[in-house]
């Protein structure tokens, strides 16, 4: 097998850190505001839930084939999240 | 790459970028289970059964005499592991001064013993450093320090779920039951540690983000809230304020008023006692819970009338997600556990720790042994294994001397706390200068023989020059304060047996190329498995 150059290795790790972050954050506004339960409730459940969620999105930063399907897959992810956030809100 | 083998270089970096200070963030967890033990071994003067009816009324007596008039009064009673309660007062403020937020270090405290008596303490923060230590770090604002801290417990927690991706079929073998097998060379330090204490790191770092979650996530808090002092007024009520009304009342017995705390609780334990414009008709009682009555961690605080003592609100009802919330927390401070379950708390952190330093030394050796000749490293791969030295056997030394600070500096001594905790790191940088300016294998034994000396010495010393030693507090049945010094010994004997199992090892010959590659696989450690 071949490894990944010192680079590759530190873009994903810089997508999953700083892109896994902000997927995560509009992810947990997102649930907060849609969960059916009360305004405290809701803040806290999803609070709770964002980080196995930023576990979840480093895992898939170092598992996606290419760096490439990666930014565009976590792109779409972020587009989706900022959608149903401002859908929401309206 | 395979899942395995990308998860596997996620596993070496997240772990290994952040590896000393999650290996100080464990070291310090660790051993603030027994924050309460450590705290009574610093201050011994407190004595430990304490009377709790005698002990508030001397309390109220002190600070009605020491302390009319003041503002707020705070009663902190000791828990069952505990001892001495401390009593706080916050002056009036003054118009025009800023109100003091930092109560601890000024002139309006006063510890109690075990019958209510009024004693002088060394200035000291016990036990309650290395609790602070764990999520604050030192000598770095508190702010950044929790930062940090919630930044590695993020990178540990991809490094466990990574880690078990990669090694899968650790955990299928390391069931299987295969007798008349030779031992396996793949259950190394850094594996059985992880696997066999797998739940319960998964929960400690899991939880341990949880107890600062709003400050590390806040974005679910901002799309709800127009502000976080909104989210908490929301969370829970805090007690209403009243005013002083310049009308002289004396304060209701404050036995009287936590029996019925406590009643209302159902068989509960009072904790803090909160007493505002004591002296006042406005006076009001706030008694909350101890922490160590409940698995949930906080809540159920009962306010009463300060004149009348009359029963006002309380426990309020918390709801679901907040009970989650301080549930998470509960598990993660263990609080709660009674001696059995804090020993298995102890020991699962305690393997939490070895894991991490394990992991730590496990990557130089997996770098030296894929080099051409392993005994010319990189200066990155030396550096590491030096620092590793400093780090790992430095820190628990520097603990060490840390309560020796404790027993040496004099008691009257100006900034005393500070200066216990300046021992400590001064000690732990000269640990680091030993490793870094000595082979590792020579920094190593030096490192852990000086610990050894350490420990054993500590126990000594309290045999010898103190009260608190080992006969003595055996003779006394105080089985805390006894395996406190127990524990130096094992403590000593421990890094004895460390320094001569470093002195003795002999780095493994070089295999053929073949076997080599072969054995990576079976052994299943941070290496790129080999397909």
């Amino acid at each position: 097998m071949r490894g990944w150059s010192g680079r590759e290795i530190g873009a994903r790790g810089a997508v999953a850190l700083v892109g896994g972050y902000g997927i995560t954050a509009l992810w947990c506004a997102v649930v907060a505001r849609l969960l059916p339960m009360s305004r405290v409730d809701a803040t806290l459940t999803a609070t709770m839930l964002s980080f196995p969620l930023y576990a979840g999105a480093a895992i898939w930063a170092f598992a996606a084939r290419s760096l490439t399907r990666l930014c565009a897959t976590g792109a779409l992810v972020g587009l989706l999240g900022l959608l149903v956030f401002v859908g929401a809100s309206l | 790459m395979t899942l395995r083998q990308t998860q596997a270089v996620l596993h070496t970096w997240s772990g290994l970028l952040v590896g000393w200070a999650l290996y100080t963030i464990f070291l310090a967890g660790t051993v603030s289970f027994w924050r309460d033990e450590i705290s009574r071994w610093t201050r011994p003067m407190l004595g430990h059964q304490t009377d709790r009816a005698l002990v508030l009324d001397r309390a109220q007596t002190f600070l009605d005499t020491n302390a009319r008039g003041a503002k707020s009064w705070t009663i902190e009673l000791p828990g069952d592991r505990g001892a001495g309660t401390l009593l706080t007062w916050q002056p009036q403020s003054k118009a025009g001064e800023k109100q003091a937020r930092r109560r601890r270090r000024g002139d309006h405290e006063q510890w109690l013993d075990e019958r209510g008596r009024p004693v002088i303490v060394p200035e000291t923060r016990g036990g309650d450093f290395f609790y602070r230590l764990h999520f604050d770090l030192h000598y770095i604002p508190v702010l950044w320090g929790r930062w940090f801290v919630g930044f590695c417990a993020m990178m540990m927690l991809v490094a466990i779920v990574s880690g078990v991706i990669t090694h899968k079929k650790i955990f299928k073998d390391f069931f299987t039951f295969r007798p008349g097998t030779r031992q396996r060379n793949w259950l190394d330090g850094h594996n059985a540690t992880a696997v066999l204490a797998l739940p319960f790191h998964l929960m400690i770092t899991y939880t341990g983000l949880i107890t600062l979650m709003t400050l590390y996530m806040p974005w679910g808090v901002a799309a709800n809230y127009p502000s976080r002092e909104a989210f908490y007024k929301d969370l829970l009520p805090s007690p209403q304020v009243v005013g002083r009304l310049e009308k002289p009342a004396p304060l209701a017995n404050l036995d009287r008023v936590v029996a019925e705390a406590e009643r209302r609780w159902n068989r509960g334990h009072a904790g803090i006692i909160r007493i505002t414009e004591p002296g006042d008709t406005a006076a009001r009682i706030q008694v909350l819970r101890r922490l160590s009555d409940r698995i949930v961690d906080g809540g159920q605080a009962i306010g009463f009338d300060g004149a009348t003592g009359a029963w006002l609100k309380g426990p309020e009802p918390q709801s679901g997600g907040a009970v989650t919330r301080d549930v998470m927390i509960g598990l993660h401070a263990g609080r709660f556990a009674p001696m059995t379950m804090r020993w298995l708390y102890f020991l699962c952190s305690l393997a939490g720790t070895v894991m991490v330093a394990t992991g730590l030394v496990l990557w130089g050796v997996k770098r030296r042994e894929k080099l051409a000749n392993p005994a010319q490293a990189h200066i990155g791969i030396r550096l590491i294994e030096r620092f590793n030295v400093g780090f790992i056997a430095g820190l628990p030394v520097a603990m060490i001397g840390f309560l020796w600070a404790n027993r040496l500096i004099d008691s009257a001594a100006k900034g005393r706390a500070d200066l216990e905790i300046l021992a400590m790191f001064l000690l732990w940088a000269f640990c680091i200068l030993v490793g870094l300016g000595r082979p590792p294998r020579q920094g190593w034994i030096t490192v852990f023989a000086l610990g050894s000396l350490l420990a054993a010495g500590l126990a000594l010393f309290d045999q010898i020059a103190t009260p608190t030693g080992l006969v003595s507090s055996l003779m006394q049945r105080d089985i805390a304060m006894a395996g406190m010094e127990a524990g130096f010994i094992v403590v000593a004997l421990v890094f004895a047996l460390l320094a001569r199992k470093v002195a003795r090892h002999t780095p493994s010959t070089r295999l053929p190329r073949g076997r080599h590659t072969r054995m990576q696989v079976s052994k299943a450690g941070i290496a790129v498995p080999v397909e």
